[in-house]
């Protein structure tokens, strides 16, 4: 079964068509920019170019698997609508995975991990997994400081992830250098037992886990002195 | 006719998520979901709430305009986009959106500009435009006078606010009211029961040393400020505000600097067709003005029935069809969305 991964929740621009079968999960083709800025231009490029690589159209596809973030929103939602348009014209499923699990996942080493990418506003997006790869606390967003804390009190070793590169000073932990940004073959794998199982697919909800900035309008400020 | 292409159109600038079909000139389908009404306790709107409110309508209103129009997205000819200007973060929605219909329905895409599209809206209603026209765009957003020489590819802005949007002032006066958001309406409904000439308001950018630089320029913030300091003083004298009379007076105001530019670039311009767009063109002051005023000079006023002025997908679809028709090649699949997105720029 051809399936179409997308994650646009890091400044990773990832397009990746995953061939998943009975026994196993593999990638055929694998397009990643980074760019924080370009999301919109790069995504549905390189999910032509994928698409190309393997010779295959888009009604070859039997599902679409999106990172569901968290990640700033206004990139993390071209990825979401990509997928979700996508998958109503060709009528397959689509399914959700949480993107720092496409980091935390495949970093598993027998014990806990930090998966952590940026949030900006001197914040990370953070998650930790327990050392088979089960996610354990999160995803939820904080300073780097805080997050240090509570990666302690869980006994992590270890960091992966772009956002644990830009804070491993404040996080004080070794950090690993792959996967930076969310690993396609592992989101993919994550969906598998629901595209295997032809499982309904999901509205695609971003994890924002922030609200909107915006403040009720007040009254009328006077203009006369 | 059903020869003619098929085309669908994305709306995502600002807080309305259309998705319209036209085929041709004829207007198929013109499905709308809004999120005016989250707006509205913040007295505007927030463009990270208008974003989010899109990636959830986004299929659902495809889905709607679909079976509208009795055709499936195979049937399609050719996307169209609005591509900018607008809030960018709500635009990008719309562009990944017509990306994903694209790629997966494998037709072509074309971005296309915001006010070509409120221009060529009206084309489902009056037929082809003639060209050159004058067209005066007036909404929340925007407030633009321009030359369409060419609606496909040559449109020359004469004129825009170089303040405040002619929507936002009436959003504005509203709430200094007491009435809700968006302001257009009920400033336009208690002005039916008042006086225009109740309260001389200032004409912004009319004066003669005004009409030097900025003479197809508009400022509605000069006025704005003039209807707050009135209707205070009112207060602070403990007398009632006659909101009937402030309303009509202050819709006067605009409308008469709106209508009078139009007409002077028109007949500056030896043009004889006056197009009017946006929300604020279902205003009816602005309706019935323009056409008695235009009227006097020989100018054919067009413009859409008030659901086509506000931003909808068949606007896009207008354009995109009139696009095609032309000959106008597709978008590149890697298009931006730009939130500054010149007004000379049509298609990208
Ligand atoms: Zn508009």
């Amino acid at each position: 079964m051809l399936v179409l991964v997308v994650d646009s929740s890091t400044p990773a621009v990832t397009a990746a068509l995953a061939e998943v079968s009975a026994d196993g999960v593999a990638v055929r083709a694998s397009r990643c920019t980074v760019d924080a800025r370009a999301h919109g231009e790069l995504l549905a490029p390189q999910v032509d170019a994928v698409l190309a690589d393997v010779g295959a159209r888009p009604a070859d596809l039997t599902a679409i698997v999106a990172g569901l973030g968290p990640g700033p929103f206004t990139g993390l939602r071209v990825g979401l609508v990509t997928a979700a348009t996508m998958g109503q014209v060709l009528g397959v499923p689509t399914y959700g995975v949480c993107s720092l699990d496409g980091l935390g996942h495949p970093a598993a080493a027998g014990e806990p991990v930090l998966a952590a990418s940026d949030a900006r506003r001197r914040e990370i997006y953070w998650a930790v997994y327990d050392g088979a790869g089960q996610r354990l606390v999160g995803p939820e967003v904080a300073a780097p400081a805080v997050v240090a804390q509570r990666a302690r009190d869980l006994a992590v070793s270890v960091a992966v992830g772009d956002g644990a590169h830009r804070y491993a000073d404040v996080l004080g932990l070794p950090v690993r250098d792959e996967p930076r940004y969310p690993a396609p073959l592992a989101l993919a794998r994550l969906a598998a037992p629901r595209i295997r199982a032809g499982a309904p697919g999901e509205t695609l909800t971003p994890l924002y886990l922030r609200r909107p900035d915006a403040v009720a309008a007040t009254g009328h400020k006077p203009v006369l002195p | 006719m059903a020869d003619e292409p098929l085309i669908l159109g994305i709306e995502t600038s600002c807080d309305e998520t259309g998705v319209g079909i036209v085929r041709g000139h004829t207007l198929l389908a013109d499905a709308l979901a809004s999120s005016v009404e989250e707006h509205a306790r913040f007295g505007g709107v927030v463009p990270e709430v208008a974003s989010r409110a899109h990636l959830e309508a986004i299929v659902p209103t495809m889905d709607r305009a679909l079976r509208e129009a009795g055709v499936t997205i195979a049937d399609i000819d050719a996307i169209a986009v609005t591509s900018g200007p607008g809030l960018a973060g709500a635009l990008l929605v719309g562009v990944a959106a017509a990306k994903g219909y694209a790629v997966a329905a494998e037709k072509p895409v074309y971005g296309v500009n915001h006010l070509a599209a409120h221009v060529a809206v009206d084309t489902l209603e009056h037929g082809p435009l003639p060209e050159p026209a004058i067209a005066l765009l007036v909404s929340g957003g925007h407030s633009s006078l321009l030359r369409v020489d060419d609606l496909a590819r040559d449109v020359v802005p004469l004129g825009a606010t170089i303040d405040d949007a002619a929507g936002e002032a009436f959003d504005k006066v509203a709430r200094l009211l007491g009435l809700p958001f968006p302001g257009g309406p009920y400033i336009d409904r208690e002005a039916r029961a008042g006086d225009p000439a109740a309260i001389a308001f200032p004409r912004g950018l009319t004066a003669a040393k005004d009409l030097v630089g900025h003479r197809f320029d508009f400022s509605f913030s000069g006025l704005k400020t003039a209807v707050a300091r009135w209707v205070e003083a009112r207060q602070r004298a403990g007398e009632p505000v006659p909101v009937a009379d402030v309303a009509a007076s202050f819709q006067e105001a605009v409308c008469d600097v709106l209508v009078g530019k139009a007409i002077d670039a028109c007949r500056t311009s030896g043009i004889d067709t006056l197009v009017i767009g946006g929300g604020v063109a279902a205003n009816s002051r602005l309706r019935a003005m323009a056409e008695q005023r235009a009227g006097k000079h020989g100018i054919r006023v067009r413009t859409p029935r008030p659901k086509l002025c506000t931003d909808n997908g068949a606007m896009v679809a207008a354009l995109g069809s009139h696009l095609v028709a032309a000959g106008v090649a597709p978008s590149r699949l890697d298009l931006p969305a730009d939130s500054a997105m010149p007004l000379t720029v049509v298609s990208v």
